[in-house]
């Protein structure tokens, strides 16, 4: 038997899926899957894992194969550790023109890890995605929630040097 | 001309009057007009998904899908044209860029309708020099192997599952090229169904593991079978290989089973090659084991019969025969039983309370067809667990309720019947029997009606919201069934459940029937298999034994066809030891296990189903004939009708002497005419309720995959997570009342018995309720299917 | 003309909050629909006449659109906006959703009047979280003033608006797609028909539009369809968001009327960088075929205008290429964003996408064969039709088609570097 959603995680958290839920229809409360994925997620320090699967989906009556469809086609779920700073470079074209390859270059180097890997610490992890849609702000990243723009490498080290 | 609901289109040249809105590919399939296809499947929603069937409409920007586009009037479509096989082509290059070219070691191989599209439309050189995909094959279960390199992403097992099977198990998780079909998080399927995504697989990426590369398609050679393990008798083709059967495929038919088929029917033929065949007649003499020829032992079984009735009196014998056994054989015992007046003859094992049974319909059937049941529109199941023990009827359940049916259960355990319950109630066999009489007491049936031992319940009984809910359901319902499973039949209290729900049933004008134990207990109750009743429900001159009492009052000697004592009567203890204390102990028998060496004297070896012919009855009333199909190397092994026969030879009885069982059911035929179901009955007899202690009931369901001896021989279907199921589940009230809740094992005393258990918590369980799984190893050292037991921590 | 509508107030302090809307008129619209009782054929006669075309990549007209709701039959209604922005080159609807939220949610309060909708739904990018929360912001602002909720200036109209949040797939973006992810499940394009305005959320009669698209409804009620018209030209009406991006020096949003030459946008984005020569430009986002630059020069920014110049208007991403670019990189970029981001359900986009991608990866490094050029043609265009031929795709939905149009447009009017490739293994221009 799997466990369930309030065993797994705060009630801050499932307080939030509730709400996620309440914004639905309520016969459709397989609406709040993406969000009861992301607030879980979350909270377990950026990645899900098959416990955490079944227990939305047990939250939400989905079957859990339904879950994980779900959890598997979004890119920003992530089925393994990541850094408690998660940095995500955009690869896609208005930022590949203007650079974003050496931008990822200058984040290997720095953290001495390749895309997809962690720092041995668990503080940082690179991730390559496609457009985020700040092209006019290229080259880009995202860590965390936040956007940073214009990036150049002074820039990204003072932005590194401002995450506690 | 062609009013608002036709259409005219034209279809390759030829004018077509057709319905609007139905899909091109339906259309073209009506005229025989071919297009090539692979994610579409009639009995499937539509995805549209391969692009396979790509076709060309005048005056679409683009060839469109005949398997999605309306028909619309005046449409004008070529399947044949440049642009449609330049579509199809294309789709083809592309499936073909990342699957397997290796059909000479696909165990699809010449049935695969990849390979077979491939050679009208693929291009022969392949431009595609990047590498293939390669997906990783993932364990799931030991019924489907899965080559998921070779999956061109249909969807259609999907599907299936969702819309048929009503199980979600399967899904396709990752994205684009990387979209994989699959559990996600490997395990055992565990969906009574799950075999037919292998016929539903076009390519082969979902294939039987059992038969897997054991034979190629077109070394087979097939026939026409009924399946014999529920009263549904489901179609299906047998392919042998040499003589051995290789496997078992649906056959179409859209009254019964569609084109599916339950993984029992699809997978017990496993059973047949089982190390515990028995091979020749054996005899035990002096305590040893012999074999013996056919000759010697029917001698044998005819001298023992002929002491028994000088000694003691035909009385003196007893005649157990599985709800199983065709037509011809049931016939051809109770020919031979009431022909040397013994009446101890019956198939109604798996029954504790027959109290009733002179008041019984002349021959239980569904009170419908199998079809209606997607028109209900309310159904009330009691004691059943339909989607298991009747996986078809599961199937049109689900439709029913996708069309709105509103589906009610009272059962012992609220089941998951894989579609959503309006209303469910969970009682233990006591309890059951006061839910329904307050659902008949929410309906406001004249009590005056009922017999004593009911009224006194409809007095005491009291009215909460579920009940009234499910009187409300089935009062407001156009067309709604309350149906009686196997569990409600083969309840301590059966009369009870039967007088209320047929109660119920008329108050509210809704069908009635019952869903019974086996294959053809309809055909056994035709041919009075039973103690009370001739052929027909013709009364006889007296009454035997019925199956409980004739192990309960151990005879001298027993005749048991085709059934383990142990496994298959609702009370395996007590038969055991009717079956010990008796002087002889005949079985007739298509395997021998060490339990049946013990008790039994000379052992003749049968033709299990597929190696027989014969004829079921189904529980609509129909009658099915079937011939054999495969043959055991090395086995003796003789069709029970034949035996039967020459035992009524050596009785010297009038009338023995068929060539086939077709001469047999042509007899049958004659005797009983044509015959019609009819449930009507009035039942007033009935055993009178226990008054209620503070004590643990034990309710039981068979292991859908021990429900007869070839099905729990089956090696694939053993190995599944459903067949192993053999804890004792009670809910968490209970575990907490018995200071449980972290128990792993218990000690469960039934009667005089106790064995240690595993323990499941589980709050699908009635109160003050035990639910175990039954005709198991374990549970046949128990007890009775129902009773009082007590439960201790191990 | 610039900055008339969806940034009318982009340069005001705290453009996103109410009262700054509202200090410039707006909600006044909406109040005097709701209290005047407009009748909804009155407002999708406005729109027509104002020839707003979807933003959002099609240019579907958005007052034809809104026609197809059979507002007054019964059952639940929806109207659903379309924040999923992820086409590569496109930002324009995240300025919307950070400056601009109320223009949005009054757009979206009308929409719901006109076509019978009791309930919105916002679907905004995941990675959207600062402009999400902007707009939940101005949602709580809106429902606090009685801008949204039950009996809306008391008019007896009730009117609810959610955001729902993507979790990154481009694919989201498809209207259908983006439906079946509300419901909770992969984002699947449905195959079509039924179309939303029958079958839509929830299998409820739908309205999908663009961010920009609703944004701009409440200008032009207020200000009228003829005004919006005569912004731009004719059958291509208004001023719309161009975001310019890539080799300029001040790359950004920019609100200009329709038809504006080519040339003065780029001036307006401070030219190409470096004082560069202008190679290339893909005028619409990445799905629309790219153009040489010298054709761009003597473009207007239309719909019209890029049509006739061999390409679409698309999501009026426009990305500037200069003379040191790489075409087949680039093209291997873009094959590549494509094959990450089919959805796998269709066999020509998930088996071709990935296909077309290999392909031209292996080009670009030195890999490549002579015959890998037809090849690459004759796969886009069985897998996305012939956008030069104007057949079309053969895939459920037009991802398909997207990734099928630049390859084939690289391949017209780039062939010689791809050539160039095959031929030294090596690139013709320097690398960045
Ligand atoms: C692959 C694909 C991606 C799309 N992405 C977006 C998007 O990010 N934003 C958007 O508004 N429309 C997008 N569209 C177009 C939508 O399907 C739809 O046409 C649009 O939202 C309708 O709004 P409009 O009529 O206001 O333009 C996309 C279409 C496709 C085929
Ligand atoms: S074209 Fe691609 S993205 Fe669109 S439905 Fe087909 S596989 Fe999915
Ligand atoms: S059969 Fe029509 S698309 Fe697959």
């Amino acid at each position: 038997m799997s466990k369930s959603l309030s065993q797994l995680v705060s009630s801050k958290a499932v307080a939030e899926v509730e709400l996620w839920i309440s914004k639905y229809p309520a016969e459709q409360k397989q609406s709040a899957v993406m969000a009861a994925l992301r607030i879980v997620q979350d909270e377990n320090g950026g990645y899900l894992n098959r416990e955490l699967m079944d227990g939305v989906a047990g939250f939400l009556d989905m079957p859990f194969i339904a879950v994980y469809e779900v959890a598997s086609f979004y890119s920003m779920y992530e089925h393994n550790p990541v850094g408690k700073y998660k940095i995500c470079v955009c690869n896609s074209i208005s930022c590949m023109i203007n650079g974003s390859e050496k931008i990822i270059d200058y984040l290997e180097k720095k953290f001495g890890i390749g895309v997809g890997e962690v720092t041995k610490d668990g503080r940082f992890s690179i991730k390559e995605v496609e457009c985020l849609g700040a092209c006019v702000g290229a080259p880009m990243m995202m860590i965390g929630k936040e956007y940073y723009e214009d990036l150049t490498p002074e820039k990204i080290d003072i932005i590194i040097d401002g995450l506690k | 001309m062609s009013d608002a609901s036709t259409v005219t289109i034209e279809i390759d040249g030829k004018t077509l009057e057709v319905k609007a809105g139905v899909m091109l590919i339906d259309i073209a399939d009506d005229a025989n007009i071919d297009i090539p296809r692979f994610c579409y499947h009639r009995h499937l929603t539509i995805a549209a998904n391969c692009r396979m069937c790509l076709v060309d409409v005048e005056n679409a920007p683009k060839p469109l899908p005949a398997c999605a586009t309306p028909v619309m009037d005046g449409m004008k479509v070529h399947t044949k044209s440049a642009r449609a096989i330049a579509a199809q082509k294309a789709t083809m290059e592309f499936l073909l860029i990342n699957h397997p070219l290796d059909c000479p070691i696909c165990d699809q191989g010449g049935e695969c309708e990849l390979q077979d599209v491939a050679m009208a439309y693929g291009g022969d050189v392949s431009r595609y020099t990047e590498g293939k995909r390669v997906v990783k094959d993932k364990d799931i279960g030991p019924l489907i192997s899965t080559d998921l390199t070779r999956c061109i992403h249909c969807t259609r097992c999907i599907r299936f599952g969702e819309e048929i099977a009503g199980l979600r198990e399967l899904g396709a998780t990752g994205r684009g090229e990387n979209m994989q079909i699959g559990t996600y998080i490997e395990h055992a399927v565990s969906s009574e169904l799950s075999g037919n995504v292998i016929d539903l697989c076009p390519v082969g990426a979902l294939t039987a593991k059992p038969s897997r590369y054991s034979a190629r398609a077109w070394e087979l050679n097939q026939y026409p079978s009924i399946a014999a393990h529920d009263c549904i008798g489901s179609h299906l083709s047998v392919h042998t290989f040499r003589s051995d059967t290789n496997r078992i495929v649906p056959i179409e038919n859209s009254e019964i089973n569609e084109c599916w088929l339950s993984d029992r029917d699809r997978f017990s033929y496993k059973g047949l090659t089982s190390r515990d065949r028995l091979l020749k007649p054996m005899i035990k003499m002096d305590g040893q084991w012999r074999e013996t020829d056919w000759q010697t032992a029917l001698e044998k079984t005819f001298a023992a019969m002929q002491d028994t009735i000088r000694n003691y009196g035909a009385d003196q014998i007893g005649v157990l025969a599985s709800p199983n056994s065709t037509l011809e054989e049931l016939y051809l015992l109770k020919k031979l039983t009431s022909n040397i007046d013994c009446f101890n003859f019956d198939h109604r094992l798996r029954q504790l309370d027959f109290s009733h049974q002179d008041q019984a319909p002349m021959i239980p059937t569904l009170g419908s067809s199998i079809t209606d049941l997607e028109s209900l529109d309310s159904v009330l199941l009691i004691g059943s667990n339909i989607s298991k023990e009747q996986p078809m009827l599961g199937i049109r359940l689900r439709k029913a309720q996708k069309k709105g049916a509103k589906i009610c259960q009272i059962n012992h355990r609220v089941y998951d019947l894989r579609m959503p319950c309006e209303v469910g109630i969970a009682a233990h066999y006591r309890n059951l029997v006061l839910e329904l009489a307050a659902v008949a007491k929410a309906l406001n049936i004249d009590s005056s009606l009922l017999p004593h031992a009911a009224n006194t319940l409809f007095v005491q009984a009291q009215i909460l919201e579920k009940h009234s809910q499910i009187a409300e359901i089935l009062k407001n319902g156009e067309k709604s069934h309350v149906i009686l499973g196997n569990q409600a039949i083969s309840s301590p209290y059966y009369s009870l459940v039967e007088i209320f729900a047929r109660a119920i049933a008329t108050s509210c004008n809704c069908l009635f029937g019952y869903l019974t134990d086996g294959a053809n207990a309809t055909g056994a109750w035709l041919t009075g298999a039973i103690p009370h009743r001739d052929y027909n429900g013709a009364s006889q001159k007296t009454a035997g034994l019925n199956a409980q009492s004739m192990l309960e009052q151990p005879r001298n000697l027993y005749l048991l066809h085709n059934i383990e004592i142990d496994y298959d009567c609702a009370d395996p203890v007590t038969a055991l030891s009717a079956v010990a204390s008796s002087d002889f102990v005949v079985c007739m028998t298509p395997y021998v296990s060490s339990d049946m060496q013990n008790y039994a004297d000379i052992l003749l070896p049968i033709s299990p189903y597929l190696e027989t012919s014969g004829t079921f009855i189904n529980i609509e009333g129909r009658v099915q004939t079937f011939a054999g199909a495969s043959k055991l190397k090395n086995s003796e092994a003789r069709p029970a009708w034949k035996i039967i026969r020459v035992l009524g030879n050596y009785f010297d009885i009038d009338g023995f002497e068929f060539n086939s069982s077709k001469e047999i059911l042509e007899e049958i035929e004659r005797t009983i005419g044509e015959f019609k179901g009819d449930n009507t009955a009035t039942i007033t007899e009935a055993t009178a309720l226990a008054d209620k202690e503070d004590v643990i009931y034990r309710c039981s369901e068979v292991n859908m995959y021990h429900s007869d001896s070839i099905v729990r021989r089956s090696e694939p279907l053993q190995n599944t997570p459903e067949a192993k199921e053999d804890r004792i589940h009670i809910n968490a009230d209970l575990a907490k009342k018995l200071n449980l809740e972290r128990a792993t094992q218990v000690l469960v005393k039934h009667g005089n018995k106790t064995i240690a258990m595993h323990l499941a918590i589980d709050d699908t369980v009635a109160n003050d309720c035990a639910w175990t799984s039954f005709a198991t190893a374990t549970s046949k050292k128990l007890g009775p299917m129902y009773g009082v037991i007590e439960l201790e921590a191990d | 003309m610039v900055n008339e509508v969806c940034f009318k107030n982009i340069d005001k302090d705290k453009a996103w909050k109410l009262d700054v809307y509202q200090s410039t008129g707006g909600y006044n619209v909406l109040k005097k629909i709701l209290q005047e009782k407009t009748d909804p054929a009155t407002i999708i006669d406005e729109l027509k006449t104002s020839v707003l075309r979807g933003r959002g990549g099609a240019g579907f007209p958005t007052g034809l659109k809104w026609s197809f709701m059979r507002r007054d039959d019964p059952g639940q209604k929806y109207i659903v906006c379309n924040s999923d922005e992820g086409e590569p080159g496109t930002c324009k609807d995240r300025d919307i959703l950070r400056y601009n939220p109320h223009a949005l949610i009054e757009g979206m309060i009308i929409a719901g009047y006109t076509i019978g909708a009791s309930v919105g739904y916002n679907y905004i990018r995941g990675e959207f979280w600062q402009p999400y929360e902007r707009c939940e912001e101005a949602i709580e602002e809106a429902r606090a003033a009685g801008l949204l909720g039950k009996n809306i200036f008391g008019s007896g109209f009730d009117f609810e608006l959610h955001s729902h949040l993507g979790a990154g797939a481009y694919i989201c973006g498809e209207e259908t797609a983006l439906l079946e992810s509300i419901e909770g499940k992969k984002g699947q394009p449905r195959f079509k028909p039924p179309f939303p305005a029958s079958y839509g959320l929830y299998g409820k009669p739908t309205t999908i539009n663009n961010t920009e698209s609703l944004a701009s409804v409440p200008e032009i009620l207020s200000r009228g369809g003829q005004w919006f018209l005569d912004i731009g030209k004719p059958n291509n009406g208004g001023s719309k968001l161009f975001s310019v991006s890539g080799h300029v020096n001040k790359p950004g949003n920019f609100e200009v009327p329709m038809g504006m030459p080519f040339s003065e946008l780029l001036e307006m984005a401070g030219g190409v960088r470096h004082g560069r020569r202008l190679k290339a430009v893909i005028p619409g986002g990445s799905s629309v075929p790219i153009l040489p630059g010298e054709i761009m020069m003597d473009t207007n920014m239309d719909y019209d205008s890029i049509t006739e110049a061999g390409s679409l208007l698309g999501s009026g991403a426009v990305i500037i290429m200069d003379d040191l670019t790489c075409m087949v990189s680039v093209l291997a970029n873009l094959s590549h964003f494509y094959m990450s981001e089919s959805c796998g359900q269709c066999t020509p986009c998930r088996e071709g996408t990935g296909w077309l991608s290999r392909v031209v990866h292996r080009i670009e490094h030195g890999e490549g064969r002579m015959e890998d050029l037809d090849m690459l043609f004759d796969v886009a265009v069985k897998m996305g039709g012939n956008y030069y031929e104007r057949e079309g795709g053969r895939t459920i939905c037009a991802l398909g088609d997207a990734a099928s149009m630049p390859v084939l447009s690289f391949l017209k009017h780039f062939r010689k570097e791809f050539e160039y490739h095959i031929e030294h293994k090596k690139c013709m221009v320097a690398r960045y």
